[in-house]
C-alpha cells in the first residue's frame, strides 16, 4: 500500500474554496499488484492514475490522496484492505477490484459502512441485478453484457453451427449463458476446459470433430494466449471463424501475435472514436506508459472523472453522501467511450462495438471497430434491481 | 549457559504476556484511535487457530500435509451454506464445520495415512485440489465466484457484527483450541504420535497401532481447522473454494515452521508474525514478494526452530 | 458431442505429446530428488525462466535456434548458482524445510519476472518453418512443431538413459540414488556430481520452458500448474526413477487427454445432458489426482521405486 499524496501546493491555494475548510480527498485504490495477473491490475491503475493527472491532482477541486492496496487476488486480503482503507485511512471512495469474487467479498462491508464503492473491471451479476446499492457504482460493465453482445453479432452475421468453449468456472458458465440470449441458431457442441489448462489440443481435435462452422469462446489471460497461439497453430482458422470475447484484447494481442488475425470481438470501448477524451487518453497513456492503453485502462480512466463530477457537484462537501451519489448517478463527465449514462442499477448503459482484428501495414496484428453490435445496452439484470431513482 | 529452568521461566512469561496484549488490544486500540487493528488482529488469531491444529499432525506426527487448507474451507462452508439458505445459527453451524471437517480427514487419512514421505505431501495435496475443483464446480453455492454469508448467531447478546465482540469470541476460541491441543499433545495419545515420529517401528513392536493413533490425530487436526474455517467465513462474510487452494496450505506450513514446530505455541506466533510482515512488506512496495520470498529461504536455513525456538534450550525438550 | 475411432486415436497421439513434454519437465525433478533427496519446488521457477530466456532471446533475434542457444545454458548456469547458494545447505535438512525454503523461492522469481520483464506475457512464436501440418493420422493433420516437442522429449529419454546406464557419470548417480554414503566413501566429489546434476535437472527444465514458448503464454506463475502435474508423474512413476518417470508421464498424459474427450462422453449417455454439463468438467478436472491416489493405493512408492536407502 503506497500513499500517494498528489497535491499541488501553488494549484491548492489558487484554486481554494471559499466554502468551509479544503478537505483532502481520500481514495482507496484496491487491485491485484502481484502474482501471476498482476498485469490486469497494472494497466487499470495506470489508467486510473492518468486520469488524476489529468485533473490535476485535484479531483473534484480537492487535494486528492490516493492509497494503493495489493489484494493478492485473495478475498479475505481484500476485505481487510477495504476495513482499513475505511477504518484507518477515512477514504471517502474505494476503487478498484478486478475480480468478481474479491468484489462479492468486499462489498458487504463498504457499503454497510456508507463509503462509495466503484469497480474498475469486475461486474459480478448479483451487484446489476439483486444485490444493487446505492453505495456501489461500476465504471466498467456488468459481466454478461459482452457475451450477449457476441451472441447478437454473430446471429446478425448469420453464422450458424456454433461450437462453444470456456473454462469450467462460474465467468465461464456466464460468458456461454449470455451467448446463447441473443444467439439462436444451432450449437453443435460445448466444452468446459480445465480451469487453468494450457494445452488445448485435445480440445481442438474435439472441435474439428465436431464440424462447427463458428467457434465462439471465452479464455481470458495465459489461458487465451495458450489457445490462441494454439489455434493458429492448427491450421483451422481456414475453415471455422472464431469468435471470441475478454481474451483478444490490447493487453493480449502483443503475445497472441499473428493468430489473432480473422477474428472477431466485442468491446464497449471503441479505441478509434475520435472524442477528444479519448484521443487525449491514448496520447497521454503512450508518452507517460510506453504502451497501447487496453480497455482495462480505459475504464479505470472513468472512475476518477466520475467522482470528480461528483464531488464538484456537492462543492466539495464529502459529507454531502445523497448529493455526491445523486450526482454519480448523472455522471456529468466526458468518458472515454463518449456518453455516459447510468442505468438504475448503477451499471454504464453504452454501447457494444464490432471489432475485428487485421493485419496492419507492418503485418502485425492490429484491432480494428467496424461496427456497432448494440446501442445504448442496458444489461440483463437491472430489472431484478429495486432502487429507484 | 542457561538452565533449562530459566527457559521455562522465559516462555511462560512470553506467554502470558502475549495473552495479556491479545485480551486488552481492544483497549489499545480504542485509546489511540485505531479501530481496524482489531480486525486485523482478529485475522491474525484465525489463521493461529489453522497453524496449531497443523502443528498436531506436522510438528508432533511428522505428518507434512499440504491438504490443511481443505478445511478452512469445509469450515467456511458450513457458515455460508447454512446462512444460504437463511439458517444463521451458529450452534448447528459450528458443530457441522467441526463434524464435517473430522469425518473429511477421517476420509483422506484413511487414504493417505498408507503412504509416506514426498508420497504423503503429494496425496494430502491431490485431495485438496479434487475439494477445490468440486467447490469450483459447484454452481449453486457460486461456484469460484463464491458466497456470501451472514455472520452467526448464537446469543441474543452476542452480536459477532460488532468487531470488539467479534474479537473476543475468535480470542476465546483460540485459547480453547491451543490449551486443548496443549492438554492432548501432553498426554499419553500424544507421547505415542511423537514416538511414532521418532520411531515407528519401535512403537508398533510395544504393541501402538500407530496407523489408528495417526489417523485420529489427522481428524482432530482437521477438525480444529474447521473451527477456524468457521471463523474465517464469519470474518470476511464470504466463502470461496479459494480458501482451499494449496498455496494456502502452503502458507500454513510455512506459519507452523516460521513458529516453531512441535510446540503449539510457536505457530499461533508463526501465524501472528507471518501476516505482521505481509501486511507490513505489501504496503511498501508492490514487489514486496521479492524480498517476501527469500525471507522464508532465510527463515528456514538459519532460524530452525523458528521464533519460539529461540527461547527455548537447546536441547530442544519437547514440552 | 462426437465419437470416433479417428478420434479416439487423435487424442491418444495428443496425450502421447502431452505426456512426453511433461517428461521433459519431470526427468529432471525426478533425478534431482532421485539423487540428492531434494524436494525440488524451484523447478517450475526454472521451467519459467527458460522460457523468458527464450522468449527474450527470440525477441531480440528472431530465431528459435538462438532462443534455445540462450535459454539452455543460461539455465544450467542458473540453476549451478542456485543450488550453491541457496540449495546445497538443505540436502541436510528434511522434506518440511526444503519444501518451505523451495515455496519461498517460487514467490521470489515470480516477483523478479514481473519486476524485470514487467508483468505483461512475452511474445514468441512458432520458428518459421516449423509452422505446418503433417497428416500422420488421415483427415487429422498434426501441427509440425509438435512432432519437434515429441522428437525432443524422445531424444532426451534416450541421452538421459544412455548417460545413466551406459556412463561412469550415470553409474555414480545410479550408485547415488541407492546409497549415498557409499559414494562418498568411495572418494567421488559428491559436491561437483550434485552441483552438476542440479545444473543438468535445470537445464532440462529450461528446455521445457523453451520449448513450451511457442505455443503457450510466457507468464510470471506459468510454471505452478507444471510443477504440481510434474510431481504427480514423479510420485506414479516412482522418485528417483527416469525411466519410472517416463512410463508414468506417457500414462498421465494420454490418460488425463482420452479422460477429457471420453469422460464428457460417457456421462452425456448416463446421466441427463445437464448433470453431464456440470458433473463431467468437474471430474475431469480431478482425473490426473484421482490416478495418482489409485496407483499410490496399490503401489505405495509408485510405479517403479528407484530410491534404496
Amino acid at each position: 500500500m503506497k500513499k500517494v499524496v498528489i497535491a499541488s501546493g501553488l494549484v491548492a491555494a489558487l484554486l481554494a474554496t471559499s466554502a468551509g475548510a479544503a478537505e483532502t480527498l481520500k481514495i482507496g485504490y484496491i487491485n491485484t499488484f502481484s502474482g501471476g495477473a498482476a498485469i490486469l491490475g497494472k494497466h487499470q491503475r495506470d489508467g486510473f492514475d492518468l486520469a488524476i493527472d489529468h485533473l490535476g491532482g485535484k479531483v473534484g477541486g480537492l487535494e486528492t490522496e490516493v492509497i494503493y492496496g495489493d489484494d493478492q487476488r485473495k478475498p479475505d486480503v481484500a476485505k481487510s484492505l477495504a476495513d482499513k482503507m475505511i477504518k484507518k485511512n477515512r477514504v471517502n471512495f474505494i476503487a478498484g477490484i478486478t475480480w468478481s469474487n474479491l468484489l462479492m467479498a468486499v462489498q458487504k462491508s463498504v457499503t454497510r459502512s456508507k463509503t462509495f464503492l466503484i469497480s474498475t473491471n469486475a461486474g459480478a451479476s448479483p451487484m446489476a441485478g439483486k444485490l444493487c446499492n446505492p453505495y456501489f457504482f461500476t465504471t466498467s460493465w456488468n459481466n454478461d453484457q459482452m457475451p450477449e453482445a457476441m451472441g447478437q453479432l454473430v446471429q446478425e452475421a448469420g453464422d450458424n453451427n456454433v461450437f462453444m468453449m470456456a473454462p469450467n468456472y462460474q465467468a465461464g458458465k456466464d460468458m456461454l449463458a449470455g451467448f446463447k440470449r441473443y444467439y439462436k441458431g444451432k450449437v453443435v457442441g460445448q466444452i468446459l476446459t480445465k480451469l487453468g489448462q494450457k494445452d488445448y489440443q485435445a480440445e481442438i481435435s474435439q472441435v474439428r470433430a465436431a464440424k462447427p462452422e463458428t467457434l465462439y469462446v471465452f479464455m481470458p489471460g495465459g489461458m487465451g494466449i495458450a489457445f490462441m497461439k494454439q489455434w493458429g497453430a492448427s491450421g483451422l482458422a481456414q475453415s471455422i471463424q472464431l469468435y471470441t470475447v475478454f481474451t483478444v484484447d490490447h493487453l493480449t494481442l502483443k503475445p497472441i501475435g499473428k493468430a489473432a488475425i480473422g477474428t472477431f470481438h466485442t468491446n464497449f470501448w471503441n479505441h478509434e472514436s475520435d472524442n477528444p477524451v479519448n484521443q487525449k487518453f491514448i496520447a497521454d497513456f503512450q508518452k507517460k506508459y510506453g504502451y497501447m492503453p487496453s480497455h482495462f485502462a480505459a475504464q479505470a480512466y472513468d472512475a476518477p472523472l466520475l467522482i470528480d463530477s461528483a464531488v464538484r457537484a456537492v462543492n466539495g462537501d464529502l459529507s454531502n453522501k445523497d448529493g455526491i451519489r445523486d450526482a454519480m448517478r448523472k455522471a456529468d463527465f466526458k468518458s472515454v467511450r463518449g456518453g455516459f449514462r447510468y442505468n438504475t442499477n448503477h451499471v454504464p448503459i453504452q454501447n457494444f462495438y464490432r471489432r475485428e482484428v487485421v493485419a496492419g501495414a507492418d503485418g502485425n496484428a492490429k484491432i480494428v471497430t467496424t461496427g456497432v453490435v448494440f446501442k445504448d445496452y442496458k444489461d440483463s439484470y437491472y430489472k431484478d434491481c429495486k432502487m429507484t431513482w | 549457559m542457561r538452565s533449562a529452568d530459566r527457559y521455562r521461566l522465559i516462555r511462560r512469561v512470553a506467554i502470558v504476556a502475549g495473552m495479556v496484549v491479545l485480551l486488552v488490544l481492544p483497549f489499545i486500540t480504542e485509546a489511540i484511535d485505531e479501530p481496524f487493528y482489531v480486525d486485523l488482529v482478529t485475522r491474525f488469531m484465525i489463521f493461529a487457530i489453522a497453524a496449531a491444529s497443523l502443528d498436531l499432525i506436522l510438528g508432533y506426527g511428522g505428518m507434512i500435509s499440504f491438504g490443511h487448507a481443505a478445511y478452512l474451507g469445509i469450515g467456511g462452508y458450513a457458515v455460508a451454506i447454512f446462512s444460504f439458505y437463511g439458517i444463521d445459527n451458529g450452534f448447528l453451524q459450528l458443530t457441522v464445520a467441526i463434524v464435517g471437517s473430522a469425518l473429511v480427514a477421517l476420509v483422506i487419512g484413511a487414504i493417505c495415512l498408507k503412504t509416506s514421505g514426498l508420497y504423503f505431501i503429494m496425496i494430502t495435496l491431490a485431495f485438496t485440489q479434487m475439494l477445490y475443483f468440486l467447490g469450483v464446480s459447484l454452481e449453486e453455492y457460486g461456484g469460484d465466484d463464491g458466497v456470501n454469508t451472514n455472520r452467526s448467531e448464537f446469543f441474543e447478546a452476542l452480536d459477532l457484527y460488532d468487531s470488539n465482540t467479534f474479537y473476543y469470541f475468535v480470542f476465546g476460541l483460540l485459547v480453547v483450541c491451543v490449551l486443548g491441543l496443549r492438554r492432548i499433545v501432553g498426554s499419553r495419545f500424544g507421547r505415542v504420535i511423537s514416538g511414532a515420529k521418532s520411531n515407528e517401528l519401535r512403537m508398533r513392536a510395544i504393541g501402538f497401532p500407530t496407523f489408528r493413533y495417526r489417523l485420529v490425530a489427522f481428524a482432530v487436526s482437521g477438525a480444529v481447522c474447521g473451527v477456524a474455517g468457521f471463523l474465517l467465513g464469519n470474518l470476511t462474510e464470504f466463502v470461496t473454494p479459494e480458501y482451499m487452494h494449496w498455496s494456502r496450505s502452503g502458507e500454513l506450513l510455512v506459519m507452523v515452521v516460521m513458529g516453531g514446530t512441535g510446540t503449539i505455541f510457536g505457530p499461533v506466533i508463526g501465524a501472528v508474525s507471518f501476516l505482521l510482515l505481509e501486511e507490513w512488506l505489501s504496503s511498501l512496495t508492490e514487489h514486496w514478494l521479492l524480498f517476501f520470498g527469500p525471507s522464508l529461504l532465510l527463515l528456514v536455513l538459519f532460524a530452525k526452530r523458528g521464533l519460539y525456538g529461540l527461547i527455548s534450550p537447546p536441547t530442544g525438550e519437547a514440552e | 458431442m462426437a465419437m470416433s475411432l479417428p478420434l479416439i486415436l487423435e487424442q491418444t497421439l495428443n496425450g502421447f505429446q502431452f505426456g512426453v513434454f511433461l517428461f521433459l519437465i519431470a526427468a529432471g525433478l525426478t533425478l534431482i530428488f532421485g539423487i540428492m533427496n531434494l524436494v525440488n519446488l524451484v523447478h517450475g521457477s526454472l521451467y519459467m525462466m527458460g522460457a523468458y530466456f527464450a522468449a527474450v532471446a527470440y525477441q531480440w533475434s528472431g530465431s528459435f535456434l538462438v532462443a534455445l542457444a540462450v535459454a539452455l545454458p543460461a539455465s544450467f548456469v542458473v540453476g549451478i548458482v542456485l543450488e550453491i547458494v541457496a540449495l546445497r545447505t538443505l540436502y541436510q535438512r528434511d522434506h518440511l524445510d526444503q519444501v518451505l525454503a523451495t515455496f519461498g523461492l517460487i514467490l521470489f522469481f515470480n516477483q523478479l519476472m514481473i519486476f524485470v520483464f514487467g508483468a505483461a506475457s512475452q511474445e514468441m512464436n512458432l520458428p518459421q518453418g516449423l509452422e505446418g501440418h503433417v497428416e500422420i493420422i488421415a483427415g487429422a493433420p498434426y501441427p509440425t512443431y509438435r512432432l519437434v516437442i515429441i522428437a525432443t522429449g524422445l531424444a532426451v529419454a534416450l541421452a538421459l538413459y544412455y548417460l545413466i546406464s551406459r556412463t561412469r557419470a550415470g553409474m555414480l548417480i545410479r550408485a547415488g540414488a541407492s546409497n549415498r554414503a557409499m559414494i562418498a566413501a568411495l572418494g567421488i566429489n559428491i559436491r561437483l556430481l550434485f552441483t552438476g546434476i542440479f545444473g543438468l535437472g535445470a537445464m532440462l527444465a529450461g528446455l521445457s520452458g523453451a520449448m513450451a514458448g511457442p505455443i503457450l503464454s510466457v507468464e510470471p506463475g506459468m510454471g505452478e500448474d507444471m510443477l504440481i502435474l510434474s510431481f504427480v508423474v514423479i510420485v506414479i512413476g516412482g522418485i528417483g526413477s527416469v525411466q519410472g518417470a517416463f512410463v508414468a508421464s506417457v500414462i498421465v498424459g494420454v490418460v488425463e487427454t482420452l479422460g477429457r474427450s471420453i469422460i464428457p462422453f460417457l456421462l452425456e449417455r448416463i446421466l441427463s445432458n445437464e448433470a453431464a454439463q456440470t458433473a463431467g468438467p468437474a471430474i475431469t478436472s480431478m482425473t490426473i489426482y484421482i490416478l495418482m491416489a489409485a496407483v499410490l493405493f496399490f503401489r505405495p512408492r509408485g510405479l517403479f521405486p528407484a530410491k534404496g536407502g
